[in-house]
């Protein structure tokens, strides 16, 4: 059954890589507006997940998906244009990848691939994004200078600008935080909770207590299954109903 | 401070292994400058012994009895007609077929096959695709012995090399950044064209150092054909025969007889001015490429 309001479904999906299983059957829906927490340990499949949602699957030689993901409605399995899909779901890496182009370039870059050509509709979108993943103010006087060589922080926050630049319902967030300094960290988060009023967002963290700060709804993964999805505060707040998740919580393993 | 105070002094093993590590600098410095003395010695020779053939005449006038007396313009024009020629098949192609390779085909084993057949054409003999150019070009698409088929036969000598280095450079460039442009929504090409090729270039002047190293010294390639002896016009088109440098210091070296003896030198340190000229040049870019850090 598909939840209607529901802006991804996804309904029995497994992914494989050769012969191994990364992730078995997993169903869940995310809502419009929502960020939605993946929390697990590592090879729990959490990143397999996020692959499989915009397709790139493609990229790796190897990599089997099974089951249906329903995105507005739409099977991605049956989507043609997948340049269409990936503007539509944006990603963040967890390594931030500033591009070698310069800062200015690396926010208008799907903007051009996607046919904008006015330079005063480029400067808009470019400011507007920078604005949006908090970057502005640190980047303005400098936006000829390479993207590629600002610090991993600003790198970051580029990485998201850069992502938000192709106006996405659904952005995907791979650890973010994971080459990011903890002040910069709680910066990206706070962008992260201004953007819930007008996207989706996945995020797959390894920080129990960033997914706690900032998702409505968690879902726990290990070992490529899904164990438990439940609204965060419930989840934390005690409601976890299988036994692995409140040891996870709790930092007994993971 | 109580215990042993800390001390410096080299224990027996600490020493062996700096004597080691002396030796194996020293003797690695040896081996390195031992390589350059054959180098200097033969410019130092060719210096000598054919810089006294460098007079106004030499660059000017057109040669005369066989090539064993006059000019060396012609030769000249001609090696950089059949240079230039190469450079204009191979590069583009070469790049092509590197791109290709490097980023769309899939690993199987026809382009595994393909990279190995690639890698071993660059080893096949000058005149084994000297021959390959007179049944092909010469003879099959009938450019006749010409600058045409002599320029073919050194793009398609050069073609693996150029292919080699290309795709080396290409796969340098950090997956993760053809993955984030692909999570945009770019096509590989867009990929390609905004993010690999940019940051590639020095690559592809490595490419084109190779060829003009090749296409200007290469003898047998061209020598049947589209080069010869002695023909003191100046080709007015590329389905002419020319006269190369290369095949000129062949000539005057070893074919003729009455040959004032600094010549053969003269043309051999024109020779090597061209290459190291042409080098340069392109070095000059590629230093300025890597100059600048890109990430």
């Amino acid at each position: 059954m598909v939840n209607p309001r529901a802006l991804l479904s996804v309904r029995g999906l497994s992914i494989r890589y050769g012969g191994r299983p990364a992730l078995q059957h997993v169903d869940l829906d995310v809502l419009p507006n929502e960020i939605f927490g993946i929390i697990g340990p590592a090879n729990a499949g959490k990143t397999s997940f996020l692959r499989a949602l915009n397709r790139m699957d493609e990229f790796v030689p190897g990599m089997q998906v099974d089951g249906r993901i329903l995105f507005a409605g739409r099977d991605v399995h049956d989507v043609r244009n997948l340049y269409a899909l990936r503007r539509h779901i944006g990603v963040v890496f967890p390594l931030p990848v500033g591009l070698p182009l310069s800062i200015y370039d690396n926010v208008a870059l799907a903007p051009r691939l996607r046919g904008v050509r006015k330079k005063a509709e480029l400067d808009g979108i470019v400011e507007r994004c920078l604005v949006r993943a908090a970057l502005w103010d640190e980047v303005k006087d400098r936006l000829a200078s390479l993207g590629s060589l600002l610090s991993g922080g600003q790198q970051q926050r580029l990485t998201i600008a850069r992502a938000l630049s192709q106006d996405p319902e659904l952005l995907l967030l791979d650890e973010f935080s994971i080459a990011v300094d903890p002040v910069t960290t709680m910066r990206i988060e706070d962008v992260l909770k201004q953007l819930r009023g007008e996207l989706s967002i996945v995020l797959v963290t390894n920080l129990v207590q960033q997914a706690r700060r900032l998702a409505d709804r968690t879902a726990f993964f290990l070992a490529g299954r899904c164990v438990e999805i439940a609204a965060t505060e419930a989840l934390f707040g005690g409601g976890a109903t299988q036994q692995s998740t409140v040891d996870y919580l709790e930092g007994r393993f993971g | 401070m109580t215990g042993t105070t800390p001390t410096f002094a080299p224990t027996g093993h600490e020493r062996r292994s700096l004597t080691v590590q002396q030796l194996v600098r020293l003797s690695f410095l040896a081996v390195t400058l031992l390589l350059v003395v054959p180098a200097l010695l033969i410019l130092g020779v060719l210096v000598v012994r054919g810089s006294p053939g460098w007079t106004w005449e030499f660059f000017t006038a057109l040669p005369r009895d066989n090539g064993a007396a006059g000019g060396i313009w012609l030769p000249l024009l001609g090696t950089l007609w059949l240079t230039a020629g190469a450079l204009l098949l191979s590069l583009p192609l070469g790049v092509a077929a590197a791109i290709y390779l490097s980023e769309y085909a899939r690993d199987n084993w026809l382009t595994r096959t393909i990279q190995v057949a690639i890698v071993n054409l660059a080893g096949v003999p000058s005149i084994v695709h000297a021959l390959f150019g007179v049944g092909a070009f010469v003879h099959f698409l009938q450019f006749g012995k010409s600058i045409l088929a002599a320029s073919c036969t050194l793009a398609v000598m050069t073609l693996p090399v150029v292919i080699v280095a290309t795709r080396e450079s290409l796969q340098a460039v950090p997956r993760a950044f053809r993955e984030a442009c692909w999570s945009l929504g770019a096509t590989r090409w867009q990929t390609i064209w905004r993010v690999v090729l940019p940051n590639s270039g020095s690559g592809i002047l490595t490419g084109l150092i190779l060829v003009v190293c090749r296409a200007v010294g290469e003898t047998a390639p061209i020598m049947f054909t589209g080069a010869v002896f002695f023909r003191p016009l100046v080709p007015d088109s590329v389905f002419d025969k020319t006269m190369a440098l290369s095949l000129h210091l062949y000539t005057v070296s070893t074919q003729l007889n009455n040959v004032p003896p600094h010549l053969p030198f003269a043309v051999a340190l024109l020779l090597i001015v061209v290459v190291l000229a042409l080098n340069a040049v392109a070095i000059g870019f590629r230093m300025r490429l890597r100059g600048r850090k890109r990430w």
